[in-house]
């Protein structure tokens, strides 16, 4: 139990231990240490990074898509109002046309009526000429009574 | 150990011979052959696992010793960051040496009490005591090494003159300047001492049990020496450990301005 120069023997080799683990050892491996930890912590942060990235992305593609729809929509809308404006359009086109027919039409039967008309009381006072003249050939001379009747078919023509 | 004893038969005879010490030499300069030898080879051991360690350390996927010694790195390294807050390119590789070796020399004591003194008898050795911190050489090696750095320390970071201020006027001011003094050679003297004895004593008193243990008739050993064998894996780690950390404590506090 006696102490001896075993003790320093045991120094010495102590010593070169401690120099060697401090000269060799330890720094190659906390710089491992240290260096990896640091790899890991910017893998964590860039995986962080990534699904910070593809949320955005997911959000993004969320408006768009709903940008897309509301437009699509509208679009729709644009269209479908268009058509009945077209239909109301074509609508108007055909009355207005239809209306457009009926009153030439009508003026026409107006115009033939009027000419009847006219034919009729032309004939009317040609026969009235006709059938006083047939009364009145015999009490009438034709000449003496020329203005008188020029008078009467005058009048019967604007009647 | 007087060498009548070592004639000594039976149980007596037994244990002495097994705590006797390998040693060439008289007087101061004897030398314990056993205590060097095992210490060497163990320091040995310790450096070859780590520069292997070392030498193939990636910053990749570590392999199976990388794993391991990059757990003992970062362990050490943790109780470092923890008790001592300053920048200090020794103490860590040397707490991390400490820890290994000790913890290695300590486990040495769970080898079978009779395989290895059995082998160097049959190689013509007469002693052969194996597990190194059962010397109390080897522990105060280790104890007064660290009270050398904490001398060194002390004077390299507060002067000689603020060192000897503290030696003088603390704790209880310049007016009680010699019981300071006292106080605090004896506060400083305790800490190698305690170091080395505590270690020297807790795996002195394992080994011992181990050849009491060894003693008794075959059938009933393995039911006492299993237990002991798995209750002293836990006390080879804690003295390794707790050897680590008061050497950490201890410079911490050398480094320590007041």
């Amino acid at each position: 139990m006696s102490i001896n120069a075993t003790l320093i023997g045991q120094m010495i080799t102590f010593t070169l231990l401690v120099w060697f683990t401090m000269k060799y050892i330890w720094p190659p491996l906390i710089g491992a240490i240290e260096e990896r930890k640091e790899k890991i912590a910017e893998g964590l942060a860039a995986a962080e990074k990534g699904q910070e990235d593809m949320e955005r992305a997911a959000k993004r593609a969320a408006s768009v898509l709903k940008e897309a729809k509301q437009q699509s929509a509208d679009i729709v809308n644009l269209a479908q109002k268009r058509a009945n404006e077209i239909v109301e359009e074509s609508k108007d086109t055909a009355k207005k046309e239809g209306e457009r027919l009926l009153e030439a039409a009508q003026a026409q039967i107006a115009q033939e009526m009027q000419r009847a008309q006219e034919q009729m009381r032309k004939e009317v006072s040609a026969l009235a000429l006709k059938a006083a003249g047939q009364i009145l050939s015999q009490e009438i001379d034709k000449a003496k009574h020329k203005e008188l009747l020029g008078k009467v078919s005058e009048q019967l023509g604007q009647a | 150990m007087a060498s009548e004893e070592h004639a000594a038969e039976g149980a007596t005879g037994y244990i002495v011979h097994h705590l006797t010490p390998l040693s060439v030499g008289e007087g101061f300069w004897a030398l314990h052959l056993d205590t060097l030898f095992f210490s060497a080879v163990l320091g040995a051991l310790f450096i070859w696992f780590f520069k292997t360690a070392a030498e193939k350390a990636t910053i990749g996927v570590p392999g199976t010793v990388q794993s391991i010694a990059e757990m003992l790195v970062e362990f050490v390294d943790q109780q470092v960051k923890d008790t001592f807050h300053g920048k200090s390119a020794l103490i860590a590789p040397l707490g991390l040496t400490i820890f290994v070796w000790v913890f290695l020399w300590n486990f040495m004591d769970l080898f079978p009490v009779d395989i290895l003194p059995l082998v160097a008898g049959m190689m013509g050795m007469e002693y052969m005591r194996v597990v190194p911190s059962t010397d109390l050489n080897a522990t105060f090696a280790l104890s007064i090494s660290v009270f050398i750095l904490i001398i060194f320390y002390s004077i390299k970071i507060k002067g000689v003159f603020g060192f000897a201020k503290e030696l003088t006027c603390t704790p209880f001011g310049p007016w009680m300047m010699p019981f300071n003094l006292l106080l605090k050679l004896v506060e400083e003297i305790a800490k190698p001492i305690s170091l080395a004895l505590r270690l020297f004593g807790n795996l002195y008193a394992g080994e011992l049990i181990f050849i009491l243990i060894a003693l008794l008739p075959w059938y009933i050993q393995p039911l006492l020496s299993f237990p002991w064998a798995i209750f002293h894996i836990l006390i080879i780690t804690l003295q390794a450990f707790i050897f680590m950390v008061l050497t950490i404590v201890y410079l911490s506090m050398a480094h320590e301005d007041h």
